[in-house]
This record gives C-alpha cells, structure tokens and sequence, in this order.
C-alpha cells in the first residue's frame, strides 16, 4: 500500500514541472492576447474618431494613450534586442497611422519612443549620442550604413531603461498644457483684444490662465459648419472673460481692432507651417495685412516630421452633408460640395510658436524636430 | 454784468433782425410767390417765438437760429428731419432744453459767422429761383457753381448714434411727432458697436402700429415688415420694392385744400421714411432712390393738375427703375460678358442679384465656364444663387467660406457684387466680401466688383465700425448634435454674439470695377459722382 501513494507522490513530483509551465504558460499567453486585444480596441477607436465633429478626444489623451500602449508592447511583447523591439514598435506605429492618417499625434509618439530606445541602446553600449548624431562628411564616407547592425546586441536592463524613459515621456506629456498656461502672463497684457478660431484645449488653458491676473477681451470665430466656436465662447465666459462670437465672414471685417491672434493647431509641420482647421488661412492673412502678430500655442508632440507638398495626402474632408444639408433638395445632385477639414497655413505667417519648452520662431522647428526624432524614423 | 447786457443788446438785435425777416416774408407771401421752406419754418417760429416772448425773453431765438443753420447747411438727405438736429455746439443744445436757464452761453464768434453765412445763403436761394424745394438749397450750390467745394458740416446720420442720449431723446421725439413707433435694442451689443443698433427679428415696429394704421400708408406697413424679417434683401430688391410702394402711395394720394402737391407730399413721406428706417437701416440705393424722388416731387410746377402730376410721378420712377436698374445691368452684363473666357472657373460670393444676371447671360452666350459658391453662416445667401444658377443649368460648386484657401487655387476670377461704392474707393458690401478679395490678392487671382452707378455714395468711410448694421444676434445659435451650446447667451454677463451685415473692402484688393458707364478701377468713384451732380 504505500507504495503505491509512494507512486502517486513521485507521478506527482515528476508532472509538477510540466503542471507549473502551464500555470505560468496561461497568463502569459493571456497577456499576449490581452496586448493584441488592447492594440485592436485602440486602433478600432481611431478610426472612429476621425470621423465628423473634429476629434472626439483631443491630442493629448490620444498622445498619452499612444504612449502607454506603446509601454505596454515593450513591457509584454516578445523581443531579445533592441532591433527586435524597434521592428515591433515599427510595425505596430505603421498600423496606427494607418488607421487614421490625419491624427498625427500617433506618429509622432512612435518617433520619440523610437529615439528612446536608440538613445537607451546607446547609453548603455557606452557610447556618446552627440557623435552619432552630426553626421559630418568624413563620417558619412566611412560609416556607410552600419547603424542597423548595431541594434542586435542583448542588454539585461535595456528593457528596464526604456520603460522608465517612457514613464518621463509620459509625465512630459502630461504637464505640456500647464507649461504651455504657465506663459500665459508674457504675452498677454491688460485690456487687449486677442482674437482666435474654432476650439482648441491648449489655446483655453492658456486663455484662462492669464484671464486670472489680467482683464480681456477675446473674439472667437465660430469655424463653420462644426461651430466648435460656440463651445470655446462658452467655456471662456464662464471664467468672466469677456467673450465674442463672430461668424467666419466678419474675421477681417474685424481684425483692425484684434492685437493679437492666438490659435491651437492640428500639427505643426517640419517647415514651420502649420496644418491647423479650416479657416486659418484667412485668419492669418487677415493678420499679416493688419500688421498682428500670429501666435500659436502648440505642445511638443503636435511636431510632426511631415512636409506639406503631398497634395493629395494632406486634405481630409467631412461630408458635404455639414455644408450642403440634404434638406436642399433635388439640386443636390447637380452640385459639387466640399468640406475640408484642415488649411495649410505657411511658416512666413505665423509669429511665434508656444510650447512647452518655451517661446520659437517658425524658422527654428526643423532644429527642434532634429532633436526629439531621429531622421531614419521619419518615414515608419 | 457787461454779459448780460451784451446778450441783451443781441437778443435785441436779433428779435430785430427776426423782424425785418418777418416783413420779408409776409410780405413775400402776400405776392403770392413761392415760400421757400426755409421761409415757411421760419414765419412758423416767428410766430411760436412771439408767443413765447410774452413769457421769457431769453427763450428760443438761439434754438432757433442753430436749427436754422443747421438745416441750411445740411446737405439733401433723404431722410427728412425738420427741427430735431443735432446742433453743432452740443453744449448749447442741451442749454436750450432746459426749461429757463438764468444764463445762457454768450454767443461764440464762430456761431454768428455761421448765422451770417446762413443768412446769407437763404437770401441767394430766394433770389435764385423759386424752383427748388427748401432741402435742395444746399445742392444747389453745387448745381450752380460746381467748382466750389462742398461745405464740410454734414449732419450724422441717426443710426450711428445710438451711444448719445441726446440724440436718442431727438429722434424719440420726432417720430412721436410723427406717429410712428420707436423700435428698442434688444441684446447685449458689444463694446465695439455700441453706437449702432441692434435689433431682434422677434419684434418688429409693425406690432407696435394699430390696425388700421392712419399715418402709415399700408403698402408701407407691409414693406417694413417685409425688410425687418428679411423678406425682402439685396439692395437691388429692396429699392425696387421701395420705389412700387412709393408708387401706391402716390396713387392714393390726394391734395388736401390750400396745400401744394410739391409741399404736401414729400412731407407725407417723411414719416413713411423714418418708419422704414426704424424697420431696417436704409441702404445707399434706397437714399439716392428716395433723392431723386424728392427732387422729381419738389420740381413739379404749382399750376399742375393733380392727375397730371401724380402721371408724371409715376412715369417718373417707372422710368428710374428701368434706367438705373434694368438697363444698367444690361449694359454691365455686355462688359462683364468681354471678361469672361472660355474655360474659366468663376467664384461668386452670396447672392448678388446683378452676378447671378450677369452668369446667366454670359450663359445663354454659350460662354464655358464653371462656377463656385462660396457661402457664409448665418445668412447663407449663397444657396438662393446656388439654386437660380443650377436651374439655369450652370455646372457649380458650393463650399463655405471657411474652405476659401482649399478652392482658391482653382478659380480663375472672382466677382462680386456691391452694396455701394464710397467716395473714397472702398466697396461696402455684405460681410466676408473683403475677406474674398483678400484672399484672392494672396493667390493673384483677378477681382472684379459689379455696381450700378445708382450706389455710388457720397460717404468715406475706412473701417467696417464706425457705420455698419448689426443683425439679429439670435441668428448666430445653431443646434448640432443635439446640442445648442449658445442657447442661453443672454443669461452669460460676459458673451456677447456679434452679427454684422457689411464691411468695407480697401480699393487695393479690388482690380475692376465694372458699372454702366464703363470698366472704372475702385478709385475713379468720385470722378463718376461729380460727373453724375454735374449732368443733373
């Protein structure tokens, strides 16, 4: 008789192995499926998103969210090096922008999480970033291409090191609106008349930031068909700010009387330009004619590597339904109806760029953009 | 003490002066000639003023003799005010309504030079003739000499002076004289336009009048109402409309004993006038339309039957319509059609009934082109074009004008049409016209404005603030989604909607401006009203 519990206890001990491999098997193949799952969810919103009624989160949430699954691939997927887990965040990055081309915000946390790693990488192998990066002509000749080799190398605590780089990414992202608000006081003196168009989160703060010390008055376009306009009146008027709502036609009309023109953006360009809502455009020619300084209030993460001579590829439209309502009849069928959704306003109008690391002039973006991305991960 | 006694001595020279006036003035009525008005107000205050003076002695001869000089020195307006003026001197004004000052300002040097200068022109009008009627009198210095400049105190019109109590208590008092009801503000109006008014459509003047309405013709009443909803819009229309109701109303007429058909009418137009004008402000068009109106009244001779004169009348604006309207567009279509080519994309702004006349034409001309829209929130003119032009069978585009930038690139020309054309070059026009054509001078694509020499204006004006109309704030709420975010605007202190109708475009965004004399550049304005003064 004991032998035969004997023999049950030894069955027991030899199967114990295999029987914790899949106990510790389970979860994991769990958290596979649970990162593929969230990737899915989040890629399915996207493309919701995009769709009518400008976005239904700003850029900042859709930023951080960015950020914290790209956390999430690197803490949960399956990589040895650093070229593994870069080709996985290049895959993953590709699809996300596939989803909804125009949130350009997506691409551009990629970008930075892309530099994290090859900045981690290159710490931890020793060597200095600075050499890397100016690509004089004598390196250009003797390096060739030998950059991609270099990512195959295994590192125990790179992963460690990244997660934490994009743990300060994440604490940046937060704080850009309050750094933004914060300069509020240096650009906005008493009883001026700023003007600005549509709804923008940043360009809110900013306002009601300096509303707290100094008095105002801000006129906003409402920017048709959305009238997001309406939405910004209100929420500075509850701040006692004196508040006006114009229509989009009456903008020059009353730009002799605006000081100063402060506007959010969609993406700033890498040229300096903006790609901001419909209606910038004449904004900023109003402004120019008048002599008013353009100021635009865009965080860091809104710089996106792109050009704007992609024609085809830059526009994105609404329905003609917000512009031409169905209710119209049978001359629908006859006529063309637009809704384009952004403008391309160039570099030679705007002023001044704010954001969170301080006040640039448009000809300095391409030096910022060199400093948060590397140029290899401008095309994903 | 050497004050007073001045005074005294003036006011004694004055009631002196007034009398010699006096015997004049009977004297000329007794001759049976032709009063002109100024002689007529003045044997009406002579005799208000005498009664008074048994009262006061200090009373009315310095009102008096500023109204006087104001309205000599006011040029033609079509909005007839008879003593309500604002004076000049605003100190005095409110002086002489106060019941009995124990001082009153001792005379400026300036004001008895006017009062001379006053005197004097009174005296060269009586000798000139007989013809014009007592508004005319200031023109016809122009008419006779048109070398000589024009006098520079013009009396402000009242819709820009919303902001002064004084002014606001003058123009309640003439239309209580006159019986016709006084519309109120309505709405928070921002800071920057607090000298206009702001009205609501909800409450139009027409509720205010009693049915029947004894003062107010009812082809009036009706065309008020008609401009206060915005039935009646554009300029062309509303001075068309204007100018049938006018007819009906000299239909209807009849000469009441002892008057004179040439005195009698224009005053029964005045308060048709002041009531249109409190229904919605009057257009450029409509002030020279009712001008010329005036002049044609005020020419008819005294021995005219009434038939005959109202005949004449009538022919008169038949005639005025046709040439100003109807035919001047003709004649801008044949030049407009010269610089439309083959091929070309046309981008029209709102719904300008001359535009969409000349598209049409050029149309059945077997020109090639294609049109787009461009329309604007609250309004959306742009959809009444869009419809008149695809009927007609025009291939058209439609966008909003915040997509302008996105289209520009592909239009070839730009016309627009005109609400008036001021004397120094600039095209008042709906709101988001100078926006049009700052755009276009951005991506150099050609603009053109269209305008019937009926428009053109004797104003200057460089900003869209000082003289504008404002509309209906409500019309700005829109509910999207389900949700009215203004809904409750009112109730917020510190919003305010600001909805405007014109605004003014600077001459150098504008490359042409085609009228029915011919292809002018925006600042050939005022060479066409001389010319215009001269010919009439």
């Amino acid at each position: 008789m004991p032998s035969l519990l004997h023999q049950f206890w030894v069955d027991l001990l030899q199967d114990l192995p295999r029987f914790t491999e899949t106990l510790v098997k389970m979860p994991g193949a769990d958290k596979e499926t649970d990162l593929s799952e969230r990737i899915e969810s989040f890629l399915s919103e996207l493309k919701r998103c995009g769709s009518g009624a400008g976005s239904l989160r700003g850029s900042a949430e859709t930023a951080r969210e960015t950020t914290a699954l790209l956390r999430r691939i690197t803490a949960q997927a399956r990589w040895g090096n650093a070229g593994d887990l870069m080709e996985i965040i290049r895959k993953e990055g590709r699809r996300m922008t596939a989803a909804q081309p125009s949130e350009t915000t997506v691409g551009n946390m990629v970008r930075r999480v892309l530099k994290i790693i090859r900045e981690e990488y290159a710490r931890s192998r020793g060597s200095t970033e600075e050499a890397d990066q100016q690509e004089s002509l004598h390196k250009l000749l003797t390096s060739g291409g030998s950059s991609e080799d270099n990512f195959r190398q295994h590192f125990a605590h790179l992963k460690a090191n990244v997660i934490e780089a994009i743990n300060e990414l994440l604490t940046e992202l937060e704080g850009t609106t309050d750094n933004i608000s914060m300069q509020a006081l240096e650009h906005i003196h008493s009883n001026e008349v700023i003007m600005t168009i549509g709804r923008s989160r940043t360009v809110e703060a900013f306002l009601k930031d300096a509303a707290r010390k100094r008095k105002f008055h801000v006129m906003v376009a409402e920017c048709a068909p959305f009238c997001q306009g309406h939405e910004m009146a209100t929420s500075l008027s509850k701040e006692d700010i004196e508040t006006t709502v114009i229509p989009d036609a009456a903008i020059f009309a009353v730009m002799s009387r605006v000081n100063k023109v402060i506007i959010g953006t969609q993406t700033v360009l890498a040229n300096g330009g903006l790609r901001a809502v419909n209606g910038t455009h004449t904004l900023a020619l109003a402004a120019k004619h008048h002599s008013t300084p353009l100021i635009v209030c865009a965080p860091m993460f809104k710089l996106s590597p792109q050009f704007p001579n992609e024609e085809d590829t830059f526009h994105k439209f609404v329905s003609p339904h917000e512009v031409l309502p169905f209710t119209e009849g049978e001359i629908l069928s006859k006529v063309n109806a637009h809704g384009p959704v952004f403008d391309y306003v160039p570099p030679e109008l705007i002023t001044l760029f704010i954001s969170n690391i301080g006040g640039n002039a448009p000809s300095y973006i391409y030096r910022l953009m060199s400093e948060l991305y590397h140029p290899e991960d401008h095309e994903l | 003490m050497a004050d007073s006694d001045g005074r005294q001595v003036d006011s004694i020279n004055h009631s002196t002066e007034e009398d010699v006036k006096l015997q004049e003035v009977v004297q000329a009525k007794c001759e049976g000639k032709e009063l002109t008005k100024e002689e007529k107000q003045r044997l009406r205050k002579e005799k208000k003023q005498h009664k008074k003076n048994k009262k006061d002695d200090r009373g009315p001869p310095e009102k008096e003799k500023e109204k006087e000089k104001a309205s000599v020195l006011a040029p033609s307006k079509p909005a007839t005010q008879s003593p309500a003026h604002k004076a000049p001197v605003p100190v005095n004004a409110s002086a002489s309504e106060s019941p009995v000052a124990a001082e009153k300002p001792a005379k400026s040097k300036a004001e008895q030079r006017a009062e001379r200068r006053a005197r004097q022109d009174t005296e060269r009008a009586s000798k000139q003739g007989k013809k014009e009627g007592g508004q005319q009198s200031a023109s016809s210095k122009p008419k006779a000499t048109p070398n000589e400049l024009q006098p520079v105190v013009k009396r402000l019109p009242e819709h820009i002076q919303v902001d002064d109590p004084a002014a606001l208590k003058k123009l309640a008092k003439k239309l209580e004289r006159q019986q016709v009801p006084l519309r109120s503000d309505y709405g928070y109006k921002v800071s920057l336009f607090s000298h206009l008014h702001q009205y609501s459509r909800k409450n139009p003047p027409t509720q205010q009048i009693s049915i029947p309405a004894t003062v107010i013709h009812p082809s009036i009443v009706r065309l008020g109402l008609q401009y206060s909803q915005g039935i009646i819009a554009g300029s062309n229309a509303r001075s068309v409309a204007l100018l049938h109701a006018f007819k009906q109303v000299i239909q209807d007429y009849s000469t009441p004993p002892n008057e004179e058909l040439s005195r009698d009418l224009v005053n029964k137009l005045s308060p048709y006038i002041s009531f249109l004008s409190q229904c919605r402000p009057l257009s450029a068009s409509m002030g020279n339309a009712i001008k010329h109106i005036k002049k044609e009244i005020s020419n008819i001779p005294s021995q005219c039957k009434e038939e005959e004169a109202k005949r004449r009348l009538q022919e008169c604006i038949d005639s005025y319509i046709n040439e100003k309207i109807i035919l001047a567009s003709e004649a801008i279509s044949k030049y407009a059609i010269e610089k439309i080519s083959d091929g070309d994309v046309i981008l029209v702004y709102g719904c300008s009934s001359l535009v969409n006349h000349i598209l049409c034409e050029a149309f059945e001309k077997q020109r090639k082109f294609r049109v787009i829209v461009v329309d604007s929130r609250p309004r959306l003119e742009g959809r009444e074009a869009l419809r008149r032009l695809v009927k007609k069978g025009i291939r058209c585009t439609y966008v909003l004008i915040s997509a302008l930038s996105y289209i520009l690139p592909e239009v070839s020309k730009v016309f627009l049409g005109a609400h008036a054309l001021l004397a120094n070059g600039y095209v008042m026009s709906r709101v988001g016209t100078s926006q049009i054509a700052l755009v276009a001078k951005a991506y150099n694509v050609p603009v053109l404005v269209c305008c019937e020499t009926y428009k053109f204006c004797e104003r200057v004006q460089t900003d869209s603030f000082v003289s504008n109309e404002l509309d209906d704030p409500d019309d700005l709420i829109v509910t999207r989604n389900g949700k009215t975010h203004l809904e409750n605007w009112q109730t917020v202190k510190s919003l305010g909607l600001l909805n405007l109708v014109y605004d003014v475009t600077p001459p150098d965004f504008v490359d042409l401006v085609i009228t029915d004399l011919g292809m002018i550049p925006c600042t050939s304005v005022p060479v066409v009203l001389r010319v215009k003064n001269v010919d009439q």
